[in-house]
């Protein structure tokens, strides 16, 4: 079970003057299972990346392989695709409908053609793994607040029962609690069922503290693929095509040149904590 | 009485079902007394739903209060004949910049503001320049807003309601759709905007880092003033800022942590100088 992009290239307005490569030569493998961040700066092709990865774009040229099966081909089933590879938009909640959370989350499951009794099932279980409480399943979705929304849409695609992830900016306009509530309930559904994911995310923060590879993205081309702290090491580079490191890189840095002899290779809060004592102590 | 200040302000909406009966109401901002300076930077905290936004739509005429009084520069905002005044004076940029640009071109999109007050056509040219150059935009001036990157789009929206010459300007969360560096452009000028021109900023924000500089800080709360002080003050109190879905700046909670741990460091550190500062000392 795998995903592979194999020389992706993709062209806005063909054969126009205006003619923009938005992907270039993408080469990646998205094995099992793995938590993934995706990251880069506004315009860098994050987004037209992540909609070849379900089949809402094709390539120009060069292949998608989906456990093994190009998904381009003639004969290749879509349907199963997206449902297998799911997408959460940005501001998600701005696609919830229906009168109630339920139903809303039995949108999905119910057109892929299932049994009632299976499409409940699954709503049900989505709304467990998001987190919601069941005082909230028959309430109007517009009642809730911005993060519950958020899970509610979550939750319609992981009724799909996706094999895939994608979550584009799921903490976008959140509060910072809200922020932890949805990306700690993320990180769990991981670990508990070994999805995986792909995180595009803003804040080096939120990327350095859950995924354990990150893929960084420039004009349209992979800048690096790598584990997050051999990506942060490039924090110079990195902050030229707008980017940057997680603030406490920052910090470590400026105190290793204070002299005080820290490891900089740190990205997270505790990380950052242990260190410093283990340097103040010794 | 400063630039902004409300008096015991109130704001109730009614809440409706399907049929329009009515189900209960809501009360969004429950007796807000805050008085801002003129020439201040001013941050609102809170968390989803916590009021913030309701409030800051009161400034400019955009909600009247159920009871109470809001004053900008001295105009009541119910005074419906004072209405263009108060919106030309206290001049507000939203969350999302493509919801609030309609020009074909970046010097078009500056100058709408001012045509409409009837400014002179030499006059509105001037102040499209001036404007454009506060916010480092003016070399896009020729440009199609639909080109530009989300930070550059939130400047330009800026530099639209700077151009009409308001004594302060009120950000709801003007940085929450863009990536690292689209923030620190905004923030940048917001800032450049307030030290060099004299504007009041209010900054509504879940970003704690923005506001480390902002000369007063409030937090919200089930539509009251939670917490009201310096952002030292503020930031000083880790744990009831997270009681209330608040977080501090990594910073701050990297020295909270390594304190709990027994280094001594003083209280409410908000900058890398600092901890590293007080850190190198000990």
């Amino acid at each position: 079970m795998s995903l592979i992009l194999d020389h992706v290239n993709y062209v806005y307005g063909g054969d126009t003057e205006l003619a923009v490569r938005a992907l270039k030569d993408i080469n990646l493998v998205i094995p099992d299972g793995q938590f993934i961040g995706l990251i880069g700066h506004t315009g860098s092709g994050k987004s037209t990346l992540v909609q070849h990865l379900n089949g809402l774009m094709k390539p120009t040229s060069g292949s998608i392989f989906f456990n093994g099966e190009d998904v381009h081909d003639e004969d290749y089933d879509k349907k199963k695709l997206r449902s297998k590879v799911g997408l959460v938009f940005q501001y998600p909640e701005h696609q919830l409908f229906e009168i109630d959370v339920f139903s809303d989350v039995c949108y999905g499951p119910k057109n892929l053609g299932l049994e009632q009794k299976e499409v409940e099932l699954r709503a049900y279980a989505a709304l467990k793994q998001v987190g919601l409480e069941d005082e909230f399943f028959y309430q109007s979705p517009f009642d809730l607040s911005g993060g519950q929304k958020r899970r509610v849409a979550i939750a319609g695609v992981l009724a799909m029962k996706p094999d895939i992830l994608i979550l584009d900016e799921p903490t976008a306009g959140l509060d910072p609690k809200g922020r932890d509530e949805i990306l700690d309930q993320i990180a769990k559904l991981h670990k508990e069922t070994g999805i995986t994911v792909i995180l595009v995310s803003h804040s080096m923060e939120d990327v350095a503290k859950y995924v354990e590879r990150i893929i960084v993205m420039n004009k349209g081309a992979v800048l690096y693929d790598d584990v997050p702290k051999e990506v942060f090491k490039h924090y110079k580079e990195l902050e030229q095509v707008g980017l940057a490191a997680p603030q406490v890189t920052y910090i470590m840095q400026a105190l290793k040149e204070k002299g005080l002899p820290v490891n900089t290779e740190v990205t997270t809060i505790p990380e950052a904590k242990d260190e410093i004592l283990r340097v103040l102590l010794s | 009485m400063g630039i902004i200040k409300t008096s015991k302000l109130v704001f109730e909406y009614i809440r409706r079902d399907e049929e329009g009966n009515v189900e209960g109401i809501t009360r969004a901002v429950d007796e807000v007394d805050i008085d801002v300076k003129q020439g201040d930077f001013v941050a609102i905290l809170g968390h989803n739903g916590s009021g913030k936004s309701t409030l800051a739509k009161h400034i400019n005429a955009i909600l009247y209060p159920t009871e109470g009084t809001v004053w900008v520069d001295g105009m009541d905002t119910t005074d419906e004949k004072r209405l263009w005044d108060i919106r030309q004076n206290a001049g507000m940029v939203f969350q999302n910049p493509d919801n609030q640009i309609i020009g074909q071109v970046v010097e078009e999109d500056v100058g709408f503001g001012p045509e409409n007050m009837g400014v002179p056509t030499a006059e509105i040219w001037e102040r499209v320049e001036e404007s454009l150059k506060a916010v480092g935009m003016y070399e896009f001036r020729k440009h199609s807003p639909n080109k530009l990157s989300g930070g550059q789009k939130q400047r330009v929206s800026i530099a639209g309601v700077i151009a009409m010459h308001p004594k302060c300007i009120i950000l709801d969360e003007p940085t929450a759709m863009l990536d690292p560096n689209g923030r620190k452009e905004v923030i940048r000028a917001v800032r450049a905007l307030n030290a060099a021109e004299g504007i009041t900023v209010v900054l509504i924000t879940h970003y704690m880092e923005e506001i480390i500089h902002a000369d007063k800080v409030f937090v919200m709360d089930k539509g009251k003033v939670a917490m009201e002080g310096t952002p030292r003050e503020i930031f000083s109190q880790v744990e009831h800022l997270k009681e209330l879905r608040l977080d501090v700046p990594q910073v701050t909670l990297l020295a909270h942590e390594l304190k709990k741990s027994g280094v001594k460091l003083p209280d409410g550190i908000l900058s890398k100088e600092e901890l590293i500062e007080a850190l190198i000392k000990r």
